[in-house]
Order: C-alpha cells, then structure tokens, then sequence
C-alpha cells in the first residue's frame, strides 16, 4: 500500500512537469519556427512598400499596404471601444457601486459576450453593412472589430477599477462633486493602469484579428486614404499569400506572420512594462 | 456656473448608461439580426430538416448541416482530448509544484501567446503540423493523405487553447486557500495527495468551467482550424481525411454568396447557429465560476 503510494507520487509529480516543460517547449517551438521562415523572407522592401504590379506572382513590392490597414483598423477600432468602454465601466463601478447583483449580472453578460468568436462578429458586422447600404471599408471593419474589442475594454477596465477602495468614492461624494465628476476625475485616474492594458489589448486584437474583417474591411493593394475605401490587413494579407502556388509568395505570407508576430509581442510587452508603471504612480500618491 | 456643472454632469451620466445598455443588448441585437437573416432558409427548409440532413448542393437548394456541425465537433473534441491534460496537469505544477518564480516568470509568456493571432497559429500549423500528419502520422497507419485534415486542425485548435486554459486554471487554483493544503499536509498527506483531495476538489468548477469555456473557444476559432483542415465535405470518422467546420463554411464562402440564391442565409443560419451553441456555452460554465466565486 505504502508503495504504491509513493509510486502514485511519483509518477503524477513526473506527469506534471513534463506537462509543463513540454508546454514550453512547444511554445517555443512556435516562435522559433516562425522567426526562424519569417526572417528568411524578410527584406526592407517587405516593410516600406505596397505591392507592385505581379505582386502575387513573384513581382517587387511589400505589404505595406496590409501594415498600415492593419494599424489603422486597430487604432480605430481602439479609440471606438475606448469611447464606448470606458464610460460604460466606469458606470459600472461608480453609479452601480451600491447595487452588487445589477454589476454581477453585467460582468457575467460581458464575460460570455468577449466569448464569442470573431466569426460571427464578422458575420454581424456583414449584416449590419448591407442593411445600412455601405461598402466594405475601412469603417465597416472599424466598426466590426470595434464591437469585438469593446467587452475586453470593458471587463479588463472593470477588473482594476473594482480594485480602487470605496473610501475613495465617498471622499470625493462628500466633498461635494458629482457622480460623473467622480468617475472621470478620479476614478479613471485612479485607474488609469487598468485603461492602458485595456487599449493596449484592444489594439493587439484589432491587428490581428482576421476573421471579422474578412468581409467588412475588404482587401486593396493601395493603401487607404479615407473612411469609406477598403483597406488591406496583415492577418489577410498573410492568409491570401498563403493561398498562392508560387513558394516566393508563400515565403512572404511567413514574413508577414513574423511581422505580425513581432506587433503583437511588442504591444504585449508594452503592456506589462506601462500598467506597472502606472500602478507603481497610484500606489505613491 | 452651477447650471453648465450640472448640466454636463447630466449628459455625461446619460452617456455613460447609453454605452452600457447598448453594449448589454449587443448579443440580443447580434441574435436577432442573424436569425432575422437567416429566417428565409429556416421558413423554406425548417429547422429540423437543415440540422438532420447531411446533403450540402447550394445550387439545388439542399442545404444539410450535419457535415459541417459534425466536423467542428470532432476538431473540437480532438482538441479538447490533445490540450485539456497537458493545461490541467501544467497548471498544477505551476501553482503546487514549483516556485513562485517560475509562475511569475510564464505568466508573460502565456499572455503573449494567448495574443498570437490565430493566422500566425495557421501559418504554424502548416509548417509543421501539416507535414508532421502527412509525413509520419498516416504512414504510420498506412494511409496517404495531404496532411490538411481533421487532426491537423485539431492539434493547431489544441496549441491555440492550451494558453487560454492554462490561464483559467492557474487563476481558480491560486484562489483555493493556502490553510486547506496545510490541514490536508498535517494530516499526513503527500504533495501529490494533498493536491488530489484538497485542491482539486476545491477548484473543481473552476476546472470544469475552464475546459468548457476553451472547448466554446475551439469551436469558434476559425482562421487557424480553416488554413489546415481542408475543407472538404464529408462525413468520416477517420481524423485523417479533410473535414469543414462551420466557422471555416462561413469564412470560405462570403464572397460567393451574393451570386446563389438562399446562400446568403444558409451562411447566415451557421453564424446564428455558431452564435447560439456559444453564447450558452458560455453562459452556462461563467454562471459557475460566479456562483463559485460568490461562495
């Protein structure tokens, strides 16, 4: 019995770790891999061009275009879900302080909403294009990928919002300002790491996000100029190239996954090093 | 002075409910725009009809989901069996095992992948998974094939997931209380014992939320399953042939849509559908983790 016991012990200690150590290893294994084909395939005019004529078939060019409809989509987007997000949390937890159940039942609608999948965001967002008579373009994907990102404002928000101590509000109720007042001028302040890893996420979803803008942002070789002219983006950009017999094009779908890839691990970072900052201020004052 | 205070305080508190009524009512709109869309098919073909019969012909009008739901059950479910032990056991050595360190050290790593997007998973899987499935798996059971098949997309759903799992667990294992491990040590228990009885049983919503709540994600995810699945229909039961899951339907046929009549809204019913089966997954496993959480 006493034997077995250790065994048991054992064995499930040893499941565990190598459960783990596997899973580094094969999320390391990712990243090498697609460095490893990206920066081959990579070139200055991959990053600084929009394509040429022949692009598609082995022709000069880059993706610039996808860049930079990328960028545009996310910061769109971001700013969108900003506008509609932060207020909508700081509601959450300045004017529903009181009422527990009423936030419960929002923070649980939210959860399930961030939960569905970008597809059928893309499928809405379709919907929602054709009935208001618009093309695909760069505010329609704006738009779509706004509607995605805006429960992850919300909730990430909401999260340190939550954490600020109550005293707080009723310092500055007792002082004499308002709830709103309240919200934005000191609860956002106070806050303000939660607001940054929110965008910050919000952006990182809106570039890489491929499937809600697969039908409302449209695809162009030109890079966009205004609001209402379809836009490129790197996930289709890579995507598309993909999807061509030629092995120079599908060299260059790898360096854009490396670009991409790269983006979204600056962002991350950018994330974790700006909110610790940021919190670090609150905690002084 | 007074009256512009006031007056703004008003529009800004009125603005601030606008937001987050409009996004409470974001699913309901979302449902009922698809159902709406999708409403032509479902009064000419019926509900039953759509989701008992297997024959998929656009141009004829037979629109039969049960390939398409049938693939993305089983991508899901071979994703599930691939990702669920590994994120269940990895996260017990993390939160048990190891040091604090090496958590505070993979926290960032996790997030970081949890934030690749899913065409970066797609260009990975098909450089690896691909011909890891055509070059060594088949042969193995003597079966040619390309290597796009139901496997493949079910190991790339797998790696996709494992991040976001992984973070579920470790957050509803860290929540189980330091005092019950003690109690469960002083009486004897080993580490792995102590783990077994103490800290499993206390997270077991927490654990079983999180394997559902990744399995809704597996079924949604569409660009990574759709670049190494081989969209095919079919019905087998063979995880090496090609599947089409329905997120991946969607995706592949917007463009052409527009030209077949009741295309459109057959595409629209599998985002209806994708929607519905979703929207109560997650509704039923985060409705544990609050009621987990209120305790």
């Amino acid at each position: 019995m006493n034997r077995f016991k250790r065994i048991e012990e054992l064995v499930f200690k040893w499941i565990c770790g190598i459960a783990s150590y596997s899973l580094i290893g094969i999320l390391g294994f990712i990243i090498i891999i697609i460095f490893v084909k990206g920066f081959n395939a990579l070139s200055l005019e991959m990053i600084i061009e929009a394509p040429k004529g022949g692009y598609y078939y082995g022709g000069e060019g880059g993706v610039l275009n996808a860049i930079i409809g990328s960028l545009y989509i996310a910061l769109g987007s971001s700013l969108l879900a900003i506008i509609i997000g932060v207020p909508a949390a700081l509601y959450i937890n300045v004017h529903l302080v009181r009422y527990k159940k009423i936030q419960n039942i929002i923070r649980y609608l939210l959860d399930a909403l961030w939960g569905i999948p970008s597809i059928v965001y893309g499928a809405f967002g379709f919907s929602l294009m054709l009935y208001l008579g618009m093309n695909a373009s760069l505010l329609a994907g704006i738009i779509t990928v706004a509607l995605l990102t805006t429960p992850i404002v919300i909730r990430t928000f909401d999260d340190v919002l939550d954490t600020i101590p109550k005293g707080l509000q009723e310092a500055s109720f007792a002082l004499g300002s308002t709830r709103s007042e309240t919200a934005f001028k000191i609860i956002f302040k106070q806050g303000f790491s939660g607001f940054i890893t929110a965008a910050l996420l919000a952006f990182g979803r809106g570039i890489g996000d491929a499937a809600s803008v697969l039908f409302t942002a449209g695809y162009t070789d030109l890079i966009p100029k205004n609001l209402d002219e379809p836009a490129a983006t790197l996930p289709l950009a890579i995507f598309f190239q993909l999807g061509s017999p030629n092995p120079l094009v599908r060299e260059r779908a790898f360096a854009a996954a490396a670009i991409l890839t790269i983006i979204i691990m600056i962002i991350s970072i950018l994330a974790r090093i700006l909110s610790n900052k940021y919190s670090k201020l609150n905690l002084n004052n | 002075m007074y009256l512009r205070r006031k007056i703004l305080s008003r529009m800004s508190d009125a603005w601030m409910l606008i937001t987050l009524a409009m996004i409470i009512l974001l699913p309901l709109i979302i449902g009922v725009a698809l159902y709406f869309r999708a409403s032509g098919l479902l009064q000419n073909t019926g509900l039953i009809h759509l989701l008992g019969t297997s024959e998929w012909l656009p141009h004829e009008k037979k629109f039969g989901f049960v390939p398409f739901i049938f693939s993305s059950l089983y991508v899901t479910t071979l994703a599930f069996a691939f990702s669920a032990p590994i994120s269940f056991f990895a996260a017990i050595y993390l939160t048990q095992f190891s040091h604090g360190r090496m958590l505070k050290i993979m926290q960032p790593v996790i997030d970081i992948l949890a934030g690749i997007p899913s065409v970066v998973y797609g260009v990975w899987g098909i450089l690896v998974i691909v011909p890891f499935v055509s070059k060594v798996v088949a042969p193995a059971f003597h079966f040619t094939t390309s290597g796009y098949s139901i496997l493949a997309g079910g190991m790339v759903l797998a790696v996709m997931c494992i991040p976001y799992m992984l973070n579920m667990l470790v957050e509803s294992f860290l929540t189980v209380p330091q005092g019950l491990k003690e109690a469960s040590f002083s009486l004897g228990a080993t580490a792995w014992e102590s783990v077994k009885h103490a800290v499993i049983r206390k997270s077991f919503p927490g654990i079983i939320s999180s394997f559902g709540l990744g399995m809704a994600k597996a079924f949604g995810e569409t660009l990574a399953v759709m670049m190494v699945v081989g969209n095919m229909v079919k019905l087998s039961l063979n995880p090496l042939e090609a599947g089409y899951p329905l997120p991946a339907l969607i995706a592949n046929n917007f463009g052409e849509m527009m030209s077949i009549p009741m295309y459109d809204s057959a595409l629209m019913f599998a985002a209806f559908l994708l929607f519905i089966i979703i929207m109560a997954i997650n509704l039923i496993f985060r409705y544990f983790i609050y009621k987990t959480q209120m305790r």
